[in-house]
């Protein structure tokens, strides 16, 4: 398989203590990558590493097989496209402008869209089922709707490779499946890159192809979701009781959480 | 939905064009006493004026207009800029201290004359040199707290060093012999009436370059104001685009400021009526308020003029507060939410 990442060796440390340390991993084009772990465990720092947003103390992250250290924030934004935890936005942008956003790494900082820019911009609210509302002003709207925009954005920045920060945290449970659904079709159909960063172990186990679980600052198991997900590395990372299932009804995989260790 | 976007710039432009027009007309006319005909002005501009009206309007009120014109298109940009940079909707070119910065060196150079240049040009340099070292004095303390710089911290950087030099401008003011003292506090609160050719040849050429230089940053400061990480998230350099406006706007804060003094609430009326009719695009409020911003100074250096000519002229930062303020205080009430913040 092609790579469309690799980090190698990679450290990172926040006012002298370690975050992450000697993280090695490479992401094949067209997969999805979970990176799981419990919050504050440095997954939102790793991503973060991936488009430059925060530069590593050691190590590097290769994209296409060039280190992103060598390239601008435009050219990287060109290539990876992110889906951020947060999404409040004051300001009343309508949903279209929000959309066309997503062409700026395609454009000089002082020219108009392009048939084109507006064409991708089409399909990505039509992909998002957005189209009917991209009159919409962006400071009127739910979290999770706003977070559809943002999907939006990033379909429209046409990327190689889409991080997700907790892509299911502000979701409504129907809504978590619509996101995912629709990520995981462009991963199959365009061949686009996914790694997803989450503590979401059911959703994990169901949409990835590949699982990294962090722990103590490093990996501490990546594979197939069988192979990480097993009852002894939840506990070891997650401190919970689960177990991974097959879940025939819809032929994936499932988490199930009996309960935490907490106090047994 | 689109096509009535663009007919709302397309009138705003329009009607904003009008009103400076009419605006630049009625400050040419002021005759002191008297008020020319705009046959009169017209007669004069293109050279076929009388001796008398000649001087009135080209010599004594066109220096004036056509700093006007650089100042508060000057303000209003920067104002708009500011307030998309920090995310902040008082954000204003003065938040970081410029302006009292420009006050300290210009009371410094009528309290400390060097006697080989002339007070004049000495006055505007000191301040010009004054306010853009505030500026990196603020920017350099909210660096020191970290390697990143958080919008916070500038702004309260930027309040405490303000507060600072203005109390040291006010014991200047205190201490000055009476006869420099005028000086001091008419220049603090704006003028347009020492506006000469050669201030404007140095105050224009800034004014002009650096509007121009924030119209072209206007589609990543639309980034911006979503938010840093958003903002590098789609390829913008957040660290060096903001560094690089800080400077481009204390450029222009400090060629209007002194030449012109503090004249307040341009740079934050301007930017929110405008945001208020067309949105918050700032590829569309940056243009118009470079419009906005010369029509509404000239509407007040008009009303300075005319509304008590008992008094003579009155300072024109007196004017735009007064009409200001109360405009802004109306969209604060009324507005709050289509504004956005």
């Amino acid at each position: 398989m092609v790579n469309a990442m690799e980090v190698k060796d990679l450290s990172y440390s926040y006012a002298g203590s370690n975050v992450l340390e000697d993280i090695c991993l490479t992401v094949g084009k067209g997969e999805i990558l979970g990176i799981l772990g419990p919050n504050g465990g440095g997954k939102t720092t790793l991503l973060k590493n991936l488009n430059k947003n925060l530069s590593p103390r050691c190590g590097c992250v290769l994209v296409d097989g060039t280190d992103i250290a060598d390239l601008s924030k435009k050219a990287i934004a060109s290539k990876v496209a992110v889906v951020p935890q947060t999404n409040e936005v004051n300001f009343s942008f309508t949903v279209r402008e929000i959309v066309e956003m997503g062409r700026m790494p395609f454009q000089e900082s002082f020219r108009g869209s392009s048939t084109s820019d507006s064409e991708i911009v089409d399909r990505a609210l039509e992909q998002t089922g957005l189209t009917g509302m991209q009159e919409r002003l962006i400071n009127t709207m739910s979290g999770g709707e706003r977070q559809r925009v943002i999907i939006a954005r990033a379909i429209a920045q046409t990327p190689q490779i889409l991080l997700m920060d907790e892509p299911t945290l502000h979701l409504d449970i129907s809504k978590q499946f619509d996101s995912l659904n629709l990520v995981t079709k462009l991963a199959r159909d365009n061949g686009m890159t996914v790694v997803i960063v989450s503590h979401d172990l059911a959703m994990a186990a169901r949409y990835c192809d590949r699982i990294i679980m962090i722990h103590n600052h490093r990996i501490h198991a990546m594979g197939r979701p069988e192979e990480v997900l097993t009852p002894e590395n939840m506990r070891t990372v997650f401190n919970v009781d689960a177990d991974l299932f097959f879940d025939e009804k819809i032929g994936k995989n499932t988490v199930i959480l009996h309960d935490s260790y907490n106090g047994n | 939905m689109k096509g009535n976007k663009t007919a709302r710039v397309t009138a705003t432009a329009m009607v904003l064009a009008v009103i400076l027009f009419v605006f630049v007309m009625m400050d040419l006319s002021w005759a002191g006493t008297r008020t020319l005909s705009l046959g009169e002005v017209w007669d004069a501009l293109i050279g076929k004026g009388t001796w008398a009206n000649d001087i009135i309007v080209n010599t004594q009120n066109l220096p004036r207009v056509v700093l006007g014109i650089f100042v508060g298109a000057g303000l209003a940009v920067t104002g708009a800029v500011m307030q998309a940079v920090f995310r902040n909707p008082l954000a204003t070119p003065y938040i970081l201290g410029l302006s009292s910065g420009a006050s300290l060196g210009a009371a410094l150079a009528v309290l400390i004359p060097v006697s080989f240049i002339p007070l004049t040009l000495m006055q505007p340099m000191l301040a010009f040199v004054l306010c853009f070292c505030t500026m990196l004095l603020v920017y350099s303390i909210s660096k020191s707290s970290g390697s990143m710089i958080k919008t916070e911290t500038l702004v309260l950087a930027g309040v405490a060093v303000s507060s600072l030099i203005t109390a040291v401008v006010s014991l200047l003011t205190y201490i000055a012999p009476s006869e420099q003292m005028g000086s001091i506090v008419f220049w603090s609160m704006g003028s347009l009436g020492n506006a000469t050719w050669e201030k404007i040849a140095f105050a224009a050429p800034i004014i002009a370059v650096g509007i121009f230089v924030m119209v072209c940053q206007s589609r990543n400061l639309n980034a911006m104001m979503l938010g840093d990480a958003h903002a590098m998230d789609l390829g913008v350099d957040v660290r060096r685009i903001r560094l690089f406006l800080l400077v481009i706007s204390s450029l222009v804060v400090a060629a209007a400021v002194s030449f012109a003094g503090t004249i307040g609430f341009i740079g934050l009326v301007i930017p929110h009526i405008f945001r208020l009719i067309l949105g918050p695009d700032n590829r569309l409020v940056i243009p118009i308020s470079v419009i906005g911003g010369s029509a509404f100074i000239l509407m007040c250096d008009y009303i300075s003029h005319v509304v008590a000519p008992l008094y003579g002229v009155l300072p024109i930062g007196v004017v735009t507060a007064i009409i200001g303020a109360p405009f802004f205080i109306y969209l604060l009430c009324t507005k709050k939410k289509a504004i956005g913040w």
